[in-house]
C-alpha cells in the first residue's frame, strides 16, 4: 500500500502555539522544519489587522505590539472555544472584546474577528510557506493541540485549519507528538513522561512505548498555565519595583515584552537588566536577579506536579516507573522548571531535543504516515486517550459520566434514559464535559432535544444515547428511542464556556469539594425523587380521584403538602421521610386503582413504581 | 487489504485467546496491538470517507473488547454473562450481614484518616484493600476456571465491586489530601 517514491503526497505537521508556530514536513525520510524566505523556523503567533484591510502576520507584526495592540492580536489560542466569561485577566488585555455565541470576539479595525479567524491566519500563512517550500499543493495536515483541551477548543482548532484552506488529516496532542518525535529518534522502550510546558498550557502524559506502539496511559494538565503567566509575574513585579500605578495599554505591552526578555535572559544568565522608556516619558532601570524570579514564580511551578502526581495515579505507576521524562515546550529552559522537574520525578529530564521543534517535527511524522507515506519502517501505532470525563445532565442538574477521563480513543458508549410523565413526546438532553458531580460545575458542550416519541407511559420509553469520539478526540453524540426507532443526532459543537479558570481547576476542585457533592447530590436526589413522586399522586389524583372518600384524600392532600414543604428545604432525611410517608398514604389508593383495572398500573407496584 | 475481525465471535476468540478468567496478559496486549495496527483509523486516514468511517467503528469495538478483557472485574462480568449467569447487580443487593459490617469498618477507616490528614494512613488502607481485592479475584478464578460455579462467582464478583467503591473513594481522599498541601 505504500506509495512510490515518485507518487510522494506531501503532508506537514503544524504546532499552532500559543506564543510561535511551526511547519515541518518528512523530507527523504526525515522530518524537518520548514523555514521561511530568511531562514526563520518560527512564525511568532501574532496577527495585525490593518485599516487597509490588510493583515500581517508573525515577525510582520511583532513590531506593532505596542504601537497598535488593539489591533495586533497575540496568544489568540488562548481564547480558542472560548466565551467573554472564561478568559482571565480580561481587564488588562488591550483588545476590544465582543461577547458572542459560543466564543469571544475581537472588533478591530478590518472588522469583527473570532479567534478561530485569527488562528486561520496563522495557519494559512505557515500553509503557504509549506506550499512555497515543497513545490506544490498540500494533500493534507496534522495539527497539534494540547492534550488538556477540551472538546469546544479542538473543534475550534479544526475549524480554523479548515478555514486556512488546509485539509485536517488529524488533530494530535501535543505531548503525544513529541513522544513519536523523541521515541522514534532514540528507539525507547519503556514508560515515559512528556512534561510540555508551553506559553500558554501545560500538559504532561505519560506513555508505554513497546515495538512501535505508542500507547498514553493518562493524561492531565492546566489550560492556563504557560510562559505567559511567568511574563507576567515578571511584569508585576516591575509594577510593583518601579511603583508604577496605572500603565496605558500601550506601556502594558512594551512591560510584558521586557518582562519575557528578562525570564530569557535568566535562562543563561544570574541577571537580567530591564530598561524601558515609558510613554509617560518615565525611565525604568531595574535589574531581575535569578533568585527573586524564582521567587516570584514558585507558585507556578508546584502548580504543574499536582497534574504530574495525578496522572501518574491514573496510570497506575509511580516515579520509579518512568524510565525518562521529555521536557516539551519553551518554558522548560527555564532552570527552575527543570529542577523541580528532575527533583520530583528523580532523574536529569532529556533535554536533548529542541522543546521548541519536538512537536512539530512529530506531527510531520504521523502526518507523512497519514497520507499515506508510509514506508517500512514507519509501522508504529498510536494510541491515545480524552482528558476529561463526558458526560450528561440528568435529573436535578447532576452529571452522569458515559465515557471516564484517559479511556482510549476511538471509543463509543450508549446510556439507556427514559421519559418520566406520561405522554412525553420530547426529552433534551445536556452534553457535558469535566470530573465534578454538578452539571454547573462541568464545561456545557451541547444541548439537543429528542422530538417525536411516540406517547407512553412514564418509564415506558427507551432512549438510548450515544456517544462517540473519534480519533481526533471529537465527540458526536446521538439519541434514539429504541420502540419506534424516533432519532436525533448531533455533532457536539462549543455551546457556551466556563470561566478559564473553571478548566484549569476542574480536576481539583472535583477533588477538593467531594464532601460537598455527596450533600448536595443526596439533597438533588430526594428532591428529585419527592418531586416525581408528588407529580405521580396528583396526576393519579386528578385521573382516579372519585375511588378515594373524603377523608382519605384530606390526608394524602396533607401529605403532600408537607413533602412539598420538605422539597423547598435542605435536609434530605427529612424528604427522605416524607416520601415514605406519603407512599404509605397512598398504598390504598394505588391498590383499588389497579383493582379497577387501569392499564397504566402495573401489577404488584405502587403509584412510586410506575413512573420512573 | 485489510482483514477485517470478525466481530461476531466473543472477545476471548476475537484476540485468539481461550475463554477463561486466567489470561495471559502479555497474549492479550500483543493480539490488541496487531489488531489495531491493521484497524486503527490512522491506518486509513488517506481513504475516502466510508473506509475512515468504518475503520473508526471498527477500532473503537477493539478497544471496548480490550478494556472488557484487560481489567479483572469486567472480564469476570463478562465471562458470568457469556455462561448466561448475570451478576445481576442492580437488583441483587443482598450481601452477607458480615460483608456489609465489614464495608462499614473499612468506610470509617477512610473517613477518620482523611479527616485526620492521614496521608500514610490511606496508602496503607490501599494497599490492604487491594491485597484483599486480589484474594477475592483469586475466589473469582477458582469458581469460573476450576470449580465453574457461577453462582459462587457471581458473588465473588459484587463483592468486588463494593472493593472497588472503596479504592475510588481512598483515592478521591489522597487526591483531595494532596491538593490541600
Amino acid at each position: 500500500m505504500s506509495a512510490a517514491p515518485h507518487q510522494h503526497r506531501l503532508a506537514v505537521g503544524i504546532d499552532l502555539g500559543t506564543t510561535n508556530s511551526i511547519v515541518a514536513t518528512v523530507r527523504n525520510g526525515i522530518a524537518v522544519v520548514l523555514q521561511d524566505e530568511v531562514g526563520r523556523s518560527l512564525l511568532p503567533s501574532i496577527v495585525r489587522y490593518k485599516a487597509d484591510g490588510g493583515v500581517d502576520v508573525g515577525y510582520a507584526a511583532q513590531g506593532t505590539q505596542a504601537s497598535d495592540p488593539r489591533n495586533t492580536i497575540v496568544s489568540a489560542k488562548r481564547f480558542m472555544g472560548r466565551g467573554l466569561k472564561d478568559v482571565s485577566h480580561i481587564e488588562s488585555m488591550p483588545y476590544d472584546f465582543l461577547d458572542a455565541e459560543g466564543m469571544v470576539r475581537l472588533r478591530t479595525v478590518a472588522g469583527v474577528k473570532s479567534p478561530v479567524e485569527v488562528s486561520a491566519e496563522i495557519l494559512k500563512s505557515l500553509r503557504i510557506r509549506a506550499e512555497a517550500s515543497l513545490g506544490g499543493e498540500l494533500v493534507g495536515a496534522v495539527i497539534t493541540v494540547p492534550a488538556y483541551f477540551d472538546d469546544a477548543q479542538r473543534q475550534a482548532t479544526k475549524d480554523a485549519a479548515k478555514l486556512a484552506g488546509l485539509n485536517v488529516l488529524r488533530l494530535l496532542n501535543e505531548p503525544t507528538a513529541a513522544a513519536i518525535a523523541y521515541g522514534l529518534d532514540n528507539a525507547a522502550e519503556g514508560v515515559y513522561a512528556v512534561f510540555d510546558l508551553g506559553g500558554g498550557t501545560f500538559d504532561i502524559s505519560i506513555l508505554k512505548l513497546s515495538r512501535g506502539v505508542f500507547e498514553v496511559l493518562a493524561t492531565n494538565g492546566d489550560a492556563t498555565l504557560g510562559g505567559d503567566d511567568f511574563d507576567q509575574r515578571v511584569y508585576c513585579w516591575i509594577l510593583d519595583d518601579a511603583k508604577i500605578r496605572f500603565p496605558s495599554i500601550e506601556d502594558t505591552r512594551r512591560l510584558l515584552l521586557k518582562a519575557r526578555e528578562a525570564k530569557e535572559m535568566l535562562t543563561s544568565h544570574d541577571v537580567a537588566p530591564i530598561h524601558v522608556g515609558l510613554g509617560t516619558g518615565e525611565q525604568v532601570d531595574l535589574t531581575l536577579k535569578i533568585d527573586t524570579f524564582a521567587d516570584i514564580t514558585r507558585t507556578l511551578i508546584s502548580k504543574t506536579l499536582g497534574p504530574a502526581r495525578k496522572a501518574l495515579r491514573d496510570a497506575g505507576l509511580t516515579v520509579n516507573d518512568v524510565k525518562g521524562v521529555v521536557m516539551v515546550g519553551g518554558a522548560t529552559r527555564m532552570p527552575q522548571v527543570q529542577r523541580a522537574v528532575a527533583e520530583y520525578f528523580k532523574q536529569e529530564p532529556l533535554t536533548n531535543l529542541d522543546p521548541e521543534k519536538v512537536v512539530a517535527l512529530g506531527a510531520a511524522m504521523q502526518a507523512n504516515v497519514l497520507a499515506g507515506n508510509r514506508a517500512g519502517a514507519d509501522d508504529w501505532l498510536l494510541l491515545d486517550v480524552i482528558p476529561l470525563s463526558l458526560g450528561m445532565e440528568t435529573m436535578g442538574g447532576l452529571t452522569e459520566k458515559v465515557i471516564p477521563r484517559n479511556s482510549t480513543i476511538p471509543i463509543a458508549k450508549a446510556q439507556e434514559f427514559t421519559t418520566f410523565k406520561d405522554g412525553q413526546t420530547a426529552m433534551s438532553f445536556h452534553v457535558v464535559q469535566g470530573e465534578r458531580e454538578l452539571v454547573s460545575d462541568c464545561r456545557s458542550l451541547a444541548k439537543f432535544e429528542l422530538r417525536g416519541i411516540p406517547p407512553m407511559v412514564a418509564g415506558a420509553a427507551r432512549i438510548r444515547v450515544t456517544f462517540q469520539v473519534d480519533a481526533d478526540g471529537l465527540l458526536a453524540v446521538s439519541a434514539r428511542e429504541m420502540t419506534s426507532g424516533v432519532e436525533a443526532s448531533i455533532m457536539v459543537k462549543p455551546s457556551y464556556g466556563l470561566t478559564d479558570g473553571e478548566i484549569a481547576g476542574m480536576l481539583k476542585e472535583s477533588i477538593d469539594h467531594v464532601g460537598d457533592d455527596v450533600q448536595a447530590r443526596n439533597l438533588r436526589e430526594q428532591q428529585v425523587e419527592a418531586e416525581r413522586l408528588v407529580e405521580a399522586v396528583e396526576a393519579a389524583l386528578a385521573a382516579d380521584g372519585r375511588l378515594l372518600r373524603a377523608s382519605e384524600r384530606a390526608d394524602i392532600d396533607e401529605e403532600i403538602a408537607s413533602l412539598k414543604m420538605r422539597i423547598a428545604g435542605s435536609d434530605h432525611r427529612a424528604i427522605k421521610a416524607g416520601i415514605d410517608s406519603l407512599n404509605a398514604a397512598t398504598q390504598d389508593f394505588a391498590a383499588r386503582r389497579m383493582d379497577q383495572g387501569i392499564k397504566r398500573a402495573l401489577t404488584g407496584q405502587k403509584i412510586v413504581e410506575f413512573k420512573i | 487489504m485489510i482483514v477485517i475481525p470478525d466481530f461476531s465471535q466473543d472477545f476471548f476468540a476475537l484476540f485468539g485467546l481461550r475463554r477463561a478468567y486466567r489470561i495471559d496478559a502479555a497474549q492479550l496486549d500483543q493480539a490488541y496491538h496487531e489488531m489495531q495496527g491493521r484497524v486503527h483509523p490512522d491506518r486509513h486516514a488517506h481513504l475516502p470517507e466510508t473506509e475512515r468511517r468504518l475503520s473508526m467503528q471498527w477500532a473503537t469495538q477493539v478497544n471496548e473488547a480490550y478494556r472488557t478483557l484487560k481489567k479483572p472485574l469486567l472480564r469476570a462480568h463478562y465471562l458470568l454473562r457469556l455462561a448466561g449467569a448475570e451478576t445481576d447487580h442492580e437488583n441483587n443487593t443482598a450481601m452477607s450481614p458480615a460483608f456489609l459490617m465489614e464495608q462499614m469498618e473499612w468506610r470509617e477507616a477512610v473517613a477518620e484518616a482523611r479527616a485526620a490528614g492521614e496521608h500514610h494512613e490511606l496508602e496503607k488502607l490501599m494497599q490492604r484493600l487491594e491485597r484483599h481485592g486480589g484474594e477475592i479475584l483469586a475466589e473469582v478464578e477458582r469458581s469460573l476456571d476450576a470449580k465453574k460455579d457461577y453462582e459462587m462467582a457471581a458473588d465473588a464478583v459484587r463483592r468486588l465491586m463494593f472493593i472497588e467503591k472503596l479504592e475510588h473513594e481512598i483515592q478521591d481522599a489522597l487526591e483531595a489530601l494532596e491538593s490541600q498541601d
